[in-house]
């Protein structure tokens, strides 16, 4: 939304005659095991002539925190108090409070206004620094800046992409049940920033993200008329997708953002159309007597995943783009739902239905190695950080008056309440913002 | 039974053609009859039913009539007590000509948002269907779903969870409440 206010250098060369080090880091997290023990880092406050330098070093504690990857030592632990960030710390008091990692900065307000934060990341047994970065931004900006720091601490350490420099649209909700005011909001993925995107009486359902962030597609009621909505984010500029006789709902963008996917209700079947946005010629992708929803694109945008109940319960299927090859994949007890392709291309995310509870699951392409990730009364809707590594989902306990969001691990472990002002459902997660 | 036909004979004429209608109109016309000897003097003068409905409002068609039918889980299939409460609507609509009508078809909260929107919409076909079988003529009707975004019940059980799986014929292409 702001994208054009923000102003992002990354200066490695500044730091880089300090990270001399080799490649061969001793603090390191390997995420394929599973439950993982948490790395502990010791986040110390910025240096810096305000209350900056505290929050700055927060947000990055908080991300790192809720990845369930790193447990961030107690300040009050900390026994050397870094005032001078350019000179080493001192390694051996921060390995006696057994942090392995360490990380030290400054924020600056430079006399153009902009903000000025810079990081380092220390390895306290290996007595070197594994990054160092500064980043210039303005100040409104300072939580993104940390987002940013914690992505590089995050990346440096377990190898993978960082997910904290992320936003997450989704429906907020509010009223009794059966008289819900929706709207939708976008976030930062730590729940911070939330800003309304609409404010009609109409319902609105699932926004997505294209792929550069700037639009969302979405379902709206407007009019009486349940269709899909394409809106810019920059200039609230919304539009209709296509005029179709029917019902239009389900959309997600192509990975390439040059197409929207859906379903057209067509009398009591609903089938897959893609819409491109600029010829706005349709191409229809499945001719069934049945429901076929909830379509999602590889992230090559070779294949899409979708659902359908034209075997009698909603079941995945695998296609190419064009329509062709259409395979079942899901065949255990219950009913699937919601596919996802993961931005990795490995897995699917799904909603499953069994024995009275709903799950959130993965399982690859082809159907094989299901995992479920977690169980409740009403789990639904996942979506996938940009990494692949965590899932993002609605769950409505059993008596509660409304929904919220969660995440949870791609291992099923550490799975966290998303804070949200309001009922909040349909999360669609951002890519990594530019 | 000559004094139940108050209608012009026209009208009559016009019904003879369907002997399942004629045989319903009269039906309800004795039923109104019968009804009425416990009625208050005024409600009487101003002509309406036992409930306060005037006929041909509605009122009298939510009350007296029924606007909403029940689907089972996951299910489109008109049941044997939907089926008598849509051959009333029809018998009602071919009564009262004035009125277009929306189909909402709606959705238990047992199941995910998109699936549920196609299912709200195949239960207001199947609706729609039946009723252009008994007569009401297609370009009188509109469908829309709202899947699981609107229930009428919200509790956490199947007592609810009933309720919500329904197809609710609205006139004059309002929505319901």
């Amino acid at each position: 939304m702001k994208r054009n206010l923000l102003k992002i250098l990354t200066l490695l060369a500044a730091f880089i005659a300090a990270s001399c080090g080799p490649a061969w880091a001793l603090v390191e997290i390997n995420i394929n095991k599973g439950n993982v023990q948490p790395l502990p880092i010791a986040i110390t406050d910025f240096v810096s002539g305000d209350a900056m330098g505290a929050n700055i070093s927060q947000v990055i504690a908080a991300d790192l925190k809720r990845s369930g990857l790193f447990a961030p030592v107690d300040k009050k632990a900390f026994i050397e108090k870094i005032s001078n960030p350019d000179q080493p710390p001192r390694f051996e008091d921060w390995r006696v409070i057994n942090a392995q990692a360490l990380v030290t900065g400054r924020v600056v307000k430079e006399s153009d206004g902009r903000l000025r934060a810079e990081f380092r990341l220390w390895d306290t047994f290996a007595g070197q620094q594994m990054i160092g970065q500064q980043f210039f931004t303005q100040p409104e900006n300072w939580r993104r800046v940390a987002h940013i720091i914690a992505d590089a601490i995050y990346e440096k350490i377990t190898g993978e992409q960082g997910y904290f420099d992320t936003r997450i649209v989704f429906v907020s909700e509010s009223g009794p049940k059966t008289d819900r005011k929706r709207e939708l909001a976008i976030m930062d993925q730590d729940g911070a920033n939330v800003h309304a995107l609409t404010n009609t009486n109409d319902i609105v359902l699932t926004p997505r993200f294209s792929p550069n962030s700037q639009e969302i597609t979405y379902m709206s009621f407007e009019g009486g008329q349940p269709r899909v909505y394409l809106l810019q984010l920059e200039t609230g500029q919304r539009e209709v997708v296509g005029n179709f006789p029917g019902m239009t709902f389900a959309p997600r963008f192509s990975p390439d953002g040059q197409r929207v996917i859906m379903s057209l209700q067509e009398g009591g079947n609903s089938n897959i159309y893609t819409m491109d946005l600029r010829s706005r010629t349709t191409t229809r992708l499945t001719a069934t007597q049945a429901i076929d929803t909830s379509p999602s694109y590889s992230p090559d945008g070779r294949r899409i995943v979708f659902e359908s109940d034209r075997g009698g319960r909603q079941q995945l299927y695998v296609m190419n783009a064009d329509g062709s090859g259409q395979t079942r994949i899901s065949f255990g007890d219950g009913s699937y739902s919601t596919p996802v392709w993961s931005p990795r291309g490995d897995l699917i995310a799904f909603t499953k239905q069994s024995g009275g509870k709903f799950s959130i699951g993965v399982m690859k392409p082809d159907g094989s190695g299901e995992r479920i990730l977690t169980t409740s009364f009403h789990n639904e809707g996942p979506t996938w950080a940009p990494n692949g590594r965590v899932i993002m989902f609605f769950r409505q306990n059993a008596g509660a008056a409304g929904p919220q969001l969660y995440s949870i691990d791609l291992s099923g472990y550490n799975e966290q309440l998303v804070p949200t002002p309001s009922f909040a459902s349909d999360p669609a997660w951002s890519p990594l913002l530019d | 039974m000559s004094q139940t036909m108050n209608p012009g004979m026209s009208r009559m004429q016009k019904l003879a053609r369907n002997p399942v209608m004629i045989a319903t109109f009269l039906a309800l016309s004795l039923a109104g009859c019968a009804s009425k000897k416990g009625l208050p003097d005024n409600a009487s003068e101003l002509g309406l039913g036992a409930n306060g409905a005037a006929p041909g409002s509605s009122q009298d068609f939510t009350v007296n009539v029924g606007d909403r039918i029940f689907f089972d889980t996951d299910s489109s299939s008109i049941r044997a007590d939907a089926q008598a409460t849509l051959d009333r609507q029809a018998q009602w609509l071919a009564q009262y000509p004035q009125y277009p009508i929306t189909i909402e078809g709606h959705a238990d909260e047992r199941g995910t948002r998109e699936y549920n929107l196609a299912l709200g919409a195949r239960r207001a076909e199947a609706t729609r269907q039946y009723l252009a079988s008994r007569g009401v003529a297609a370009n009188r009707m509109r469908t829309i779903s709202y899947g699981k975004e609107k229930p009428v019940a919200v509790c956490d059980d199947i007592s609810c969870w009933s309720q919500n799986r329904r197809a609710v014929t609205v006139l004059g292409g309002g929505v319901s409440q």
